[in-house]
């Protein structure tokens, strides 16, 4: 199997271009062509050795470079010398040059980075008013009540009892029940209930609650699941 | 409302927020706060924080808020279990590149860098880094690429002025030679 290995080093042809030159300590301004595009074929060959994935940008400029060189070897014609002849490696010096500059800004971009990575400002906080809930209702109220009584299927009784369950003892019983838990959703409240006197009890219980004021009530979104929490002391 | 109260009152606003606060967000909580007072409240919070040891208000992101001094990130990466993490050097170099010439298209970054760069250019875009404006008036309709006010906030800018320019940079790095006609494009750039 191969292995694919990506040269951190050398991001690209323009880059290892850069190395080169800085490595021999040439001018870029007066590149020795002919040297650096022997080591640049050099690496590129020691890359192919590795098996390391050389792309094509890299051969792109290596034929460039060969260009260039050909081309500063031809003999300049008599006629032109009179003129302003353009250097065959111009062109490539502006773009190093180019490149160098937004290395040299990716590197303040860098400093930044490692500046503003050890300051730290608070993170998104858990302010308690952002949690998205309603205040629900007493509509919302004797709706859901109006559905526990729906699921609670119509039993057939006959017998009359007097009621089990006083609402003093059922006000006792849910604020029982929320010392332990945070919250209490509405449906359950009612599960447990007996008889639908009992859910009677349990749901008059609730808004003597809510009018002392010892229990909230919440919806975490409109029509959901109503909440019954302990009211805040 | 007294001069002594609003500068608590911004205090307690820049406290409980998680992004910079700008003038005109704190002016709509302090409701009838006049620009010029509320600008002094800030400088006078800011020279009170530059006497704190830990704590500091920058200016970032064309906002205020409180960071932590450097000396400190060791115990608060240590409380987070945080190891910052870095941009690659194509990502940074991409990222000068779309900063410093907004609104740019993928080509010219990859004239520059000579180098395919539309990996990065994803990368950026998924991390918040950069936009895409719009696209070019010209064949194929390329896509014009911009900085993001995270990235503002990421490197800790003021706002993208704040960048240093071409020259400063140079002053930086003393080793180049500088030619009349780069000095001319980086004074143009400012």
């Amino acid at each position: 199997m191969a292995y694919h290995v990506k040269l951190e080093a050398y991001e690209g042809p323009l880059d290892l271009l850069l190395y080169l030159i800085k490595k021999e300590e040439v001018d870029i301004w007066d590149i020795p062509i002919a040297q650096i595009a022997g080591e640049y074929l050099g690496y590129i060959n020691m890359m192919k050795l590795l098996d390391l994935d050389v792309i094509g940008e890299f051969l792109v400029m290596a034929s460039t470079l060969m260009k260039i060189k050909s081309r500063m070897l031809l003999p300049q014609e008599e006629e032109a010398i009179e003129e302003e002849i353009e250097d065959p490696r111009s062109e490539l010096i502006e773009q190093l040059l180019e490149y160098e500059m937004y290395k040299e800004r990716a590197k303040t971009l860098a400093e930044k980075e490692e500046a503003q990575s050890k300051l730290f400002a608070r993170p998104e906080a858990e302010i308690p008013s952002s949690q998205p809930t309603f205040e629900a209702s007493l509509f919302d109220l004797l709706t859901a009540f109006r559905n526990v009584l729906k699921e609670k299927a119509p039993e057939i009784v006959r017998e009359i009892e007097p009621f089990k369950i006083t609402l003093e003892e059922k006000v006792e019983e849910i604020l029982k029940r929320l010392e332990s838990k945070e919250k209490i959703s509405f449906s359950l409240l009612f599960k447990e209930c007996l008889s639908k006197g009992e859910l009677i009890v349990t749901f008059l219980a609730l808004l003597e609650l809510i009018k002392q004021k010892r229990v909230r009530i919440r919806q975490p979104k409109l029509f959901g699941e109503i909440a019954v929490y302990r009211a805040p002391a | 409302m007294e001069r002594e109260k609003i500068k608590l009152i911004v205090e307690a606003l820049l406290f409980t927020s998680h992004e910079p606060l700008s003038e005109k967000r704190l002016a709509e909580v302090l409701e009838g706060i006049d620009k010029k007072s509320l600008r002094n409240t800030l400088e006078e919070l800011r020279r009170e924080y530059q006497e704190k040891e830990n704590l500091e208000i920058r200016e970032v992101a064309g906002g205020y808020q409180i960071f932590t001094r450097q000396d400190y990130a060791p115990w608060i990466e240590k409380l987070h279990r945080t190891r910052p993490t870095r941009l690659s050097r194509a990502a940074l170099e991409t990222l000068a590149m779309v900063a410093y010439n907004q609104p740019v298209i993928r080509v010219e970054i990859e004239s520059v860098r000579g180098v395919d760069t539309s990996g990065v250019l994803h990368t950026l875009l998924e991390k918040n880094l950069i936009k895409i404006l719009g696209r070019k008036k010209v064949i194929g309709r390329p896509l014009l690429y911009g900085v993001t006010d995270d990235f503002l906030k990421y490197f800790g800018l003021k706002d993208i002025n704040e960048l240093p320019s071409l020259k400063e940079i140079r002053e930086l790095v003393p080793e180049k030679e500088e030619t009349d006609e780069e000095v001319k494009e980086s004074e143009e750039e400012n």
